[in-house]
C-alpha cells in the first residue's frame, strides 16, 4: 500500500511542480497583461499544491520538500512528458493547459473520495482551486477556437502535436490494481474516459476537431523516469539558486 | 477561550490589513490547555505564500500574552470563502474589495460573470480575469462608475 501510495503522490506532485514552473516562464511574456497574471497565478497555485503533496510524502518517510523538489535528477521524476515540453508559442501553452487541467480537475475530484484521508482532504481543497484553471482554459479555447482562421489553425495544429503527450498523462501505474482495490484512486483508465468526454464536449463548441485518439500512439515513459531532453535543463534552471547553498536558511 | 479569540482578532491578513484571521475564517480550531494554546490554521489557497507569515504572527501574538502556542497547518476543515464572517465581509467592502458571493450559489461558473461594485453598488459589471494581484482575488470593471475593482473569489 505504501509503495503504491508514494508512487501516486510523486506523480501528482511532480506534474504540479513541473507545469507550475513552465507556467511561471510566461511571467513577463504573456500576450496581454491579464494572461501574464493568469499563467503566473496558476504557476503559484501549482507550485503551492506540489509543496502540499511533497509535505504529505514527507509524513510517509520521504525527504523534505525542498530536497525532493530541487535535488533529484530527471530520471527520478514521475511527471508526464506533456508538462515538461517547452512552452513554445501561446497556442501550444493554451492547448496544453486545457488538456492537462481538464484531466487534473477530474483527477482531484476522484481523489476527494480517496480512502487515504489526508489525500482526500487535500484533494477537496485543490479541486476548488482547479475550477478557476479550467474556467480560464475553457474560456480561451471556446473564444479562440471559433475566432479567426489563424487562431483556429494554430490551436488545431497544437492540439494534434499535444494529443499523443496528453494521452501519456494516463500512463498506467504498476500499482493500478492495488490503488483501485484499496479505493485510494479510481485509476487512470477511468480518468481517461471521463477526460475524453469532457474535452470533446468543449471542443464541440468550437471549430476545433479532436483527432481520432484511437489511432494515436500515447507517449509514455514519464511516469517511470524516461523523459524527453527538455526536463533536465528545466530542473537545472529551477534548482540553480538552491544548489549554490543547499543549507541556506530562506 | 474568548480571551484567545480576542488576541487572534488582532492578527490581520497581511495583504488585507482590515481583516482579522478570525474573520477571514482561517483559524479552524483552538484548544486551550492551561497556558498552552493549540491552534489549527488552514490556507485560503494551498499556494498562499502568506501562510508561514500568518502562522508566525499568531505565535508571536499569543506569546506576547504569556501563552505557549502550538500552531499547525491542516486541511481537515478546508477553507471556503463562506467562512468569512459577516463582519469580515463588511470590512472587505469598506476596504474597496467586493466580498465573495455565497459559495453555495457557486454551482455554475456563470456566477463569476458579474459582481456588485464595492464603490457604487452597481451591478452592471464585467469579469476581466479570474486571476488578480493575489490568488484569492479576481479583477472586474464597473460600467456604472467606470472603475476597475477586485472581488474576493468564491472558493
Amino acid at each position: 500500500m505504501s509503495l503504491a501510495l508514494k508512487e501516486l503522490l510523486y506523480k501528482l506532485a511532480d506534474d504540479q511542480l513541473i507545469l507550475g514552473h513552465r507556467n511561471s516562464e510566461w511571467t513577463g511574456f504573456g500576450p496581454l497583461l491579464e494572461e501574464d497574471i493568469a499563467f503566473s497565478s496558476m504557476a503559484q497555485d501549482k507550485v503551492g499544491q506540489s509543496l502540499a503533496l511533497y509535505t504529505l510524502l514527507q509524513t510517509l518517510g520521504e525527504s523534505d520538500p525542498d530536497t525532493v523538489a530541487f535535488t533529484r535528477n530527471a530520471n527520478q521524476f514521475h511527471n508526464c512528458i506533456l508538462v515538461e515540453l517547452p512552452n513554445q508559442e501561446y497556442d501550444f501553452s493554451l492547448i496544453r493547459h486545457f488538456l492537462f487541467d481538464t484531466a487534473e480537475a477530474l483527477r482531484f475530484e476522484a481523489l476527494s473520495n480517496s480512502s487515504y484521508e489526508p489525500l482526500a482532504q487535500l484533494a477537496r481543497k485543490i479541486r476548488g482551486e482547479l475550477r478557476y484553471h479550467t474556467l480560464h482554459a475553457n474560456t480561451w479555447i471556446k473564444q479562440l477556437g471559433s475566432a479567426t482562421e489563424e487562431s483556429i489553425t494554430r490551436l488545431q495544429n497544437s492540439l494534434v502535436v499535444a494529443m499523443p503527450y496528453a494521452l501519456g498523462i494516463f500512463e498506467p501505474s504498476p500499482y493500478e490494481a492495488e490503488l483501485i482495490s484499496e479505493k485510494i484512486f479510481s485509476g487512470e483508465a477511468d480518468l481517461q474516459k471521463k477526460w475524453l468526454e469532457k474535452i470533446e464536449a468543449t471542443l464541440n463548441q468550437t471549430h476545433l476537431h479532436l483527432p481520432d485518439w484511437k489511432t494515436i500512439i500515447p507517449v509514455y515513459g514519464g511516469r517511470t523516469g524516461k523523459h524527453s531532453e527538455h526536463l533536465q535543463p528545466l530542473l537545472d534552471e529551477m534548482s540553480e539558486v538552491f544548489r549554490i547553498d543547499p543549507s541556506a536558511e530562506w | 477561550m474568548n480571551k484567545i479569540l480576542h488576541i487572534l482578532e488582532t492578527v490581520k491578513d497581511p495583504e488585507i490589513p482590515v481583516l482579522s484571521l478570525v474573520d477571514l475564517g482561517v483559524i479552524t480550531d483552538v484548544v486551550v490547555d492551561g497556558d498552552t494554546v493549540l491552534v489549527k490554521m488552514t490556507p485560503t489557497f494551498v499556494g498562499c505564500p502568506a501562510m508561514d507569515y500568518m502562522k508566525a504572527e499568531v505565535e508571536t501574538a499569543l506569546q506576547q500574552h504569556g501563552y505557549k502556542p502550538h500552531v499547525t497547518i491542516s486541511f481537515e476543515k478546508p477553507w471556503s470563502s463562506d467562512l468569512i464572517s459577516e463582519k469580515g465581509k463588511a470590512a472587505l467592502k469598506k476596504y474597496g474589495l467586493a466580498p465573495p458571493p455565497d459559495n453555495k450559489l457557486f454551482t455554475d461558473l456563470e456566477i463569476l460573470e458579474t459582481a456588485t461594485c464595492p464603490r457604487c453598488n452597481g451591478t452592471n459589471t464585467e469579469l476581466k480575469t479570474p486571476f488578480g494581484p493575489t490568488l484569492c482575488r479576481a479583477l472586474y470593471y464597473c460600467h456604472s462608475c467606470k472603475e476597475a475593482f477586485e472581488q474576493f473569489k468564491p472558493v
